[in-house]
């Protein structure tokens, strides 16, 4: 950015180009230590042969000595390489091209902008998305097959598809509902950002994070232990037997399913608040006036104003529930009658290596989101419309 | 935004006014909502008190019993800490994580700044469909990518390196980045740009010095969510990092955990800690800007 800034224009025909051809080769040369398996510690183990500590550069080659210092070292290099090479290589091209006659200025910069994103997207989502949907019609050899999609009609996939839908029904509803609701309660009380916070903060926790609290919710001992999970040892109290509650089918599903309302709900909360705090007063004031009751103002006035933030929300969250992967494989692994499709899909892959099953699954989750992105392109057009 | 703020302020203000019932009748309020916060909080404060209790406690009585209790000797520790950071390669772990994690964020909010400016600002060929293809890929699942993707890796010679993964992260994050950064970005007053064009500044010049510096604020909030995305990771992670020890980053090391350390809550329990804490941190930090990424990138429609 400091480079770009340069006033004096003569300096910077010539001293931009320089500066950006050192720095791309630093780049490449950082890239090349990255790319190496050993790459830390052999930079380092250099580095100590020219101060003449050939002593610690033998034991970085042997794989001891001061790896921690080559970890640190590498992580250095990374952040540099990844931070400013991706900005010199804006610059430098922009600058470049900027050399070039306003003609074909004009009609390469656009390009050189977007050229990057468009590469990357192209190679990591659209180029995958077809290759998977054609792998998914295609055996071992390459000839063409409906076999993969066989997998669907498998007796366990009934629940497969009975665990997605729970996912999707009360994982959803249960997340965009109370949102709403705590979203309206917050709203009347003085302390309000506190408690809002104290919902939303389990979105900062990471799904595997979140499975090992859960965990010890939900942790179980047989009858005559003593209980060390929160749930059970409340059941125990009230003189029931402990349940195990990860492995019982089918209340393990909705175990799974509370941790992320859990993890959800204050997400649609943010949401929802801010656009019932966008719901005019006047609107508010005048069905009060009219004599309805406080609940009746919130189900009968505020939620249908706020209908499309509703909406909004719950595709998102849908979208989550319907890729849902992490809770599952870190819990039980869907050993227990919890297995969803993302999870059998991951199985598939990298236990049984079944690519084309594994390909036939990952299609049918994307037809799943297929009326999500409807809706969203739908809604983008209509707003290039209005604008 | 800030424009609308007062007269929404005013208007909860007025409800907050006219709901004003009395002490009793707010009771039940007021006691829902300490319910609500109760239960939001015990599960994670349950994993905290469990991380710093002494493991000979852990498997015999519940981790409330030590709150009951807070004085009795031998009942908090930070050995378990010790344990995992170094034996179980949680330390090592971490350091992945902060070297996958910090270039994973940069380098796709950069990619899209550049292409959210051109495509609002820089008339070319296609624009409007090349965006629309764009706002479509924003849910497309990341396990349509994982089979062509590794392919494509295993042949090059990128999986388990963290320039793999940096790439990886980058592309799945780029929708969303461009996404978000467009509907700030083509809200600016046309007037700026106009101007700068007759003093005669370049897109280069009016990208670093018109549209960076007001777009902060959105700059910022993608920066913590895709932060947060890519550190809470496990699918990414798992399959394009793997699981050796060299380069996993945290999510994987925890699972790792379960897998090795099933029954032993002292350890799984400062090994989720030391998972979260980065994230929670920035998160309390940061909550106002996230929460402005939240609303710029759902309520728009």
């Amino acid at each position: 950015m400091a480079v770009a800034r340069t006033e004096n224009p003569r300096l910077s025909r010539f001293a931009l180009p320089i500066a950006g051809l050192i720095g791309l080769g630093l780049c490449v040369a950082g890239i090349l230590v990255l790319l190496d398996r050993q790459g830390g510690p052999h930079l380092l183990a250099s580095i100590y042969d020219l101060l003449g500590n050939s002593a610690g550069a033998t034991d970085l080659r042997n794989g001891s000595g001061d790896q921690v210092i080559a970890k640190i070292l590498l992580a250095a290099i990374a952040l540099t390489v990844g931070v400013g090479g991706i900005w010199l290589l804006f610059i430098g091209v922009g600058s470049l091209v900027s050399l070039l006659r306003p003609r074909w200025r004009d009609r390469i910069l656009p390009w050189v902008f977007v050229g990057p994103a468009l590469l990357l997207l192209a190679v990591f989502l659209v180029y995958p998305a077809a290759g998977t949907i054609l792998r998914s019609f295609v055996d071992d050899h390459g000839q063409f097959t409906l076999r993969n999609y066989a997998v669907m009609t498998e007796s366990d996939f009934t629940t497969i598809l009975r665990n997605n839908a729970f996912w999707l029904i009360v994982g959803t509803g249960a997340s965009v509902g109370l949102g709403l609701v705590f979203a309206g309660l917050f709203d009347r009380i003085r302390r309000e950002s506190l408690a809002k916070t104290i919902v939303f903060l389990p979105l900062a926790i990471s799904l595997v994070g979140a499975s090992v609290i859960w965990g010890l919710v939900y942790a179980w001992q047989p009858a005559g232990q003593p209980q060390i999970g929160l749930l059970n040892s409340i059941v125990v109290a009230f003189g029931g037997q402990p349940i195990p509650w990860v492995t019982t089918s089918p209340i393990n599903v909705f175990a799974e399913i509370v941790i992320m309302i859990w993890l959800q709900t204050g997400f649609a909360m943010v949401v929802l608040s801010a656009a019932i705090k966008g719901v005019s007063g006047e609107i508010i004031e005048a069905a009060r006036l009219d004599g309805a009751s406080e609940r009746q103002v919130f189900l009968r006035v505020i939620v249908p104003v706020i209908r499309g933030s509703i909406i909004t929300v719950s595709t998102t969250i849908a979208i989550v529930t319907i890729k849902i992967f992490d809770i599952v494989y870190v819990t039980t692994g869907g050993r227990f009658n919890d297995d969803v499709v993302a999870n059998r899909m991951f199985h598939e892959i990298f236990q049984f290596f079944d690519d084309g099953r594994g390909a036939a699954l990952a299609t049918l989750l994307f037809v799943a989101v297929l009326p999500v992105m409807y809706i969203n392109l739908s809604n983008f057009r209509r707003q290039q419309r209005g604008a | 935004m800030t424009a609308s703020a007062q007269p929404i302020e005013s208007a909860r203000i007025a409800r907050v006014a006219a709901w004003r019932p009395p002490f009793l009748r707010s009771l039940p309020l007021r006691l829902s909502v300490f319910a609500i916060c109760a239960l939001w909080t015990l599960p994670t404060l349950g994993l905290l008190v469990t991380s710093v209790r002494n493991p000979l406690n852990i498997t015999t009585s519940g981790w409330w019993t030590a709150l009951l209790n807070p004085f009795a000797p031998n009942q908090w520790t930070l050995s378990n800490y010790q344990t995992v950071l170094s034996s179980d390669g949680m330390g090592n772990a971490f350091i992945n994580s902060l070297i996958v994690t910090l270039p994973s964020t940069v380098i796709p909010i950069t990619i899209a700044a550049f292409a959210a400016y051109a495509f609002a600002w820089v008339p070319f060929r296609g624009r409007g469909i090349l965006f629309t293809i764009v706002v479509g890929l924003l849910v497309v699942p990341i396990q349509m990518s994982l089979i062509p993707i590794l392919q494509i890796y295993s042949a090059g010679n990128l999986y388990g390196s963290f320039l793999g993964i940096w790439l990886a992260h980058t592309g799945f994050g780029l929708p969303l980045a461009i996404f978000l950064l467009y509907n700030f970005i083509s809200q600016l007053p046309r007037d700026l740009f106009e101007s700068a064009a007759i003093d005669g500044a370049s897109h280069l010049q009016a990208f670093t010095r018109i549209v960076l510096p007001l777009s902060v604020p959105a700059l910022g909030a993608f920066a913590i969510f895709q932060f947060l995305w890519v550190w809470n990771d496990l699918l990414v992670a798992l399959v394009f990092l793997g699981p050796g020890a060299e380069v996993r980053v945290l999510p994987t090391a925890l699972f790792q955990l379960i897998g090795s350390r099933g029954g032993s809550w002292h350890l799984l329990t400062a090994g989720a800690f030391i998972t979260m804490v980065v994230p929670l941190v920035v998160f309390l930090l940061l909550q106002r800007a996230f929460v402005r990424g939240i609303l710029a990138g759902s309520v728009k429609s």
